[in-house]
């Protein structure tokens, strides 16, 4: 008993110690500049929502938009996209359906960087630089495949049985999808839209280099930040706060299904 | 390029046999995966044709009009250039380091985890959350609230005053990709050990097997699928390292951190070589191939497993 104890006390401090790096992003928000920066760690002060005002005052709210439209729109896109196919690759398969699955994947292991020039070029004839739209579909390609495997994994948890006896009687492809497939991939669904949007959300790379003042993203309201001189500590930790905080909220709430979706379905 | 990637076990059972039948039901079977497909193609397949050809280019966009074929050269240079060929190095180094330090950490704090103990649900949470912050913030807390001589948490709390980030450029970023990535290595290895059959522990410990015996010989042994999973998930993603490069040291001191994608960032948008960057983006991808062909096997099997449980 006390020694299963001793462990819970050491996997406790373990999860401080991982943790604590965000709980002192978080503290820094709430501090003024000159207690943001001390040597020694300041520990105690009057939290202040100064740092959260300058930062919205400095315009972040159209990045936090476009983030938004670049990240719902893919999401969807995605799940439009996937699920259909994810059904032709496990319940009514097609003939090479493991070779399009490999297909798919195999699309995740390429580099952006290896492909990323033609893309550019294209996007700047067509006019779509700086444009939400060319995100859109460029997150929508990058995550496709990992939703393509993760709904395939949770359409395959629906029973053959039930499935059958569904056709036996008759019932249609709209009927079967309405009642029996849909009640049972639903939080898979939701699993799957949620690790789509957490990647489009925190996307990086592309979005530095297509977007400049319309349509920069989330990430890109940070690049100011990573040369500062001066007093910007608490600034920066406020602004590192508010662009984490969907994507710390939406993992927190699908922790269960994180790992399956991050292995693309291979671990359940 | 990709397709190449030899499917990693022909015998692979469909989870339900495909019927066979007409043309018409073959079409009608394939309708719904066409769309994502040929998005797919289009968006991914189409643009890794064309970076093949602009790597036979002789490009820079800075002298536009000037552009002809020169065969292989590009790809002579670059693999000739000694920056490319610390990049590939630093690359190495910095996925290799990064991957087998959060798989050492991760499987450590996911044999904690999968123990009953009070507020374990919690625990599981904080850990999990380093991977949620975005990757660019997580840099740029690390760059400016830890590794900070004169701030930083690292020396505020241990005093010093040492300059991580020029002191240990590799180390730095090493750290913080290990501190993000750990909880993605923690979750794969916890699935693991919680898949495994608790009624052969029990027989192991009722034949007096220790703890330490039950967990080399039992539990590592039905890990390693987990462990090889979790590594090359990690290095696919980790390969393409660029916002904490970015962010924490810019590629240097020197070219101590520049890493490939890093490096052909600078090809391609400081230095407008397109056609190098191309040939050297084409180097990644064949490099990536043989990694992805490990990882699809691993892959494959741990489907295998799945199947025969």
């Amino acid at each position: 008993m006390i020694r299963r104890s001793l462990w819970g006390v050491v996997a406790w401090i373990a999860g401080i110690v991982f943790v604590f790096p965000v709980i002192w992003m978080v503290l820094t928000a709430f501090k003024q500049e000159n207690a943001a920066a001390t040597n020694p760690p300041t520990w105690f002060f009057t939290p202040t929502l100064d740092q959260f005002a300058l930062v919205f005052d400095r315009n972040m709210t159209p990045f936090l938009l476009n983030s938004l439209m670049a990240s719902l729109f893919s999401t969807l896109i995605v799940v439009l996209l996937a699920t259909p196919a994810a059904y032709a690759l496990s319940l009514r398969p097609v003939a090479k359906w493991s070779d399009s699955l490999f297909f798919f994947i195999s699309t995740k292991m390429m580099p952006a960087v290896a492909a990323f020039l033609p893309v550019y070029l294209l996007v700047k004839h067509l006019g779509m630089l700086d444009n939400v739209w060319t995100m859109v579909i460029l997150y929508t390609s990058m995550n496709l495949p990992l939703a393509v495997w993760m709904m395939r994994s949770f359409l395959l948890e629906v029973p053959r049985e039930v499935l059958e006896a569904g056709e036996v009687d008759g019932a249609s492809l709209i009927t079967s999808i309405r009642k029996i497939i849909l009640p049972i991939v639903s939080p898979g669904l939701a699993a799957t839209a949620l690790i789509c949007f957490i990647f489009s959300w925190n996307e990086f790379f592309l979005a530095l280099n297509l977007t400049a003042t319309n349509a920069s993203t989330a990430p890109i309201f940070l690049v100011g930040f990573i040369s500062s001189e001066g007093a910007f500590l608490a600034r920066l930790c406020a602004a590192a706060t508010i662009v984490s905080l969907p994507v710390l909220i939406a993992g927190w709430v699908a922790q269960n299904k994180l790992v399956r979706g991050l292995s693309m379905g291979a671990v359940k | 390029m990709t397709t190449t990637v030899a499917r990693p076990d022909r015998r692979t059972q469909p989870p339900v046999r495909p019927v066979k039948g007409g043309a018409k039901d073959r079409w009608v079977r394939r309708a719904p995966l066409l769309p994502a497909l040929i998005f797919a193609i289009v968006v991914t397949q189409v643009p890794f044709l064309v970076t093949l050809y602009l790597s036979t280019q002789g490009w820079n966009a800075l002298r536009p009009g000037q552009r002809k074929f020169v065969g292989l050269d590009n790809y002579a240079s670059v693999l000739t250039d000694s920056r490319l060929r610390a990049a590939l190095a630093n690359t190495v180094l910095l996925t290799a380091g990064a991957v087998i330090f959060s798989l050492i950490l991760g499987l450590a704090l996911a044999v904690l985890l999968d123990r009953k103990f009070i507020g374990r649900s919690v625990v599981r949470t904080m850990l999990i959350t380093p991977f949620l912050v975005m990757p660019i913030a997580a840099a740029l807390l690390w760059k400016h609230a830890i590794y900070n001589p004169t701030y930083g948490l690292i020396n505020g709390l241990f005093g010093g005053s040492t300059d991580w980030v020029s002191s240990y450029p590799k180390a730095a970023v090493i750290a913080t990709l290990v501190w993000q990535w750990t909880p993605f290595m923690m979750l794969i290895l916890l699935a693991g050990l919680q898949s495994q059959s608790e009624e052969v522990l029990e027989a192991a410990k009722v034949d007096g097997a220790n703890a330490w015996q039950i967990f080399r010989r039992m539990t590592l042994p039905h890990l390693r699928m987990y462990l090889e999973l979790g590594a090359l998930l990690g290095s696919i993603y980790l390969v393409n390292t660029f916002d904490a490069v970015f962010t924490i040291t810019q590629g240097g001191p020197g070219t101590a951190t520049t890493n490939l994608p890093y490096e052909i960032y600078l090809t391609m948008f400081r230095k407008f070589e397109y056609g190098e960057a191309s040939a050297a983006g084409v180097i990644v991808v064949l490099l990536t191939l043989i990694v992805a062909t490990f990882a699809l096997r691993v892959i494959s099997g741990l489907f295998k497993m799945e199947d025969s449980r």
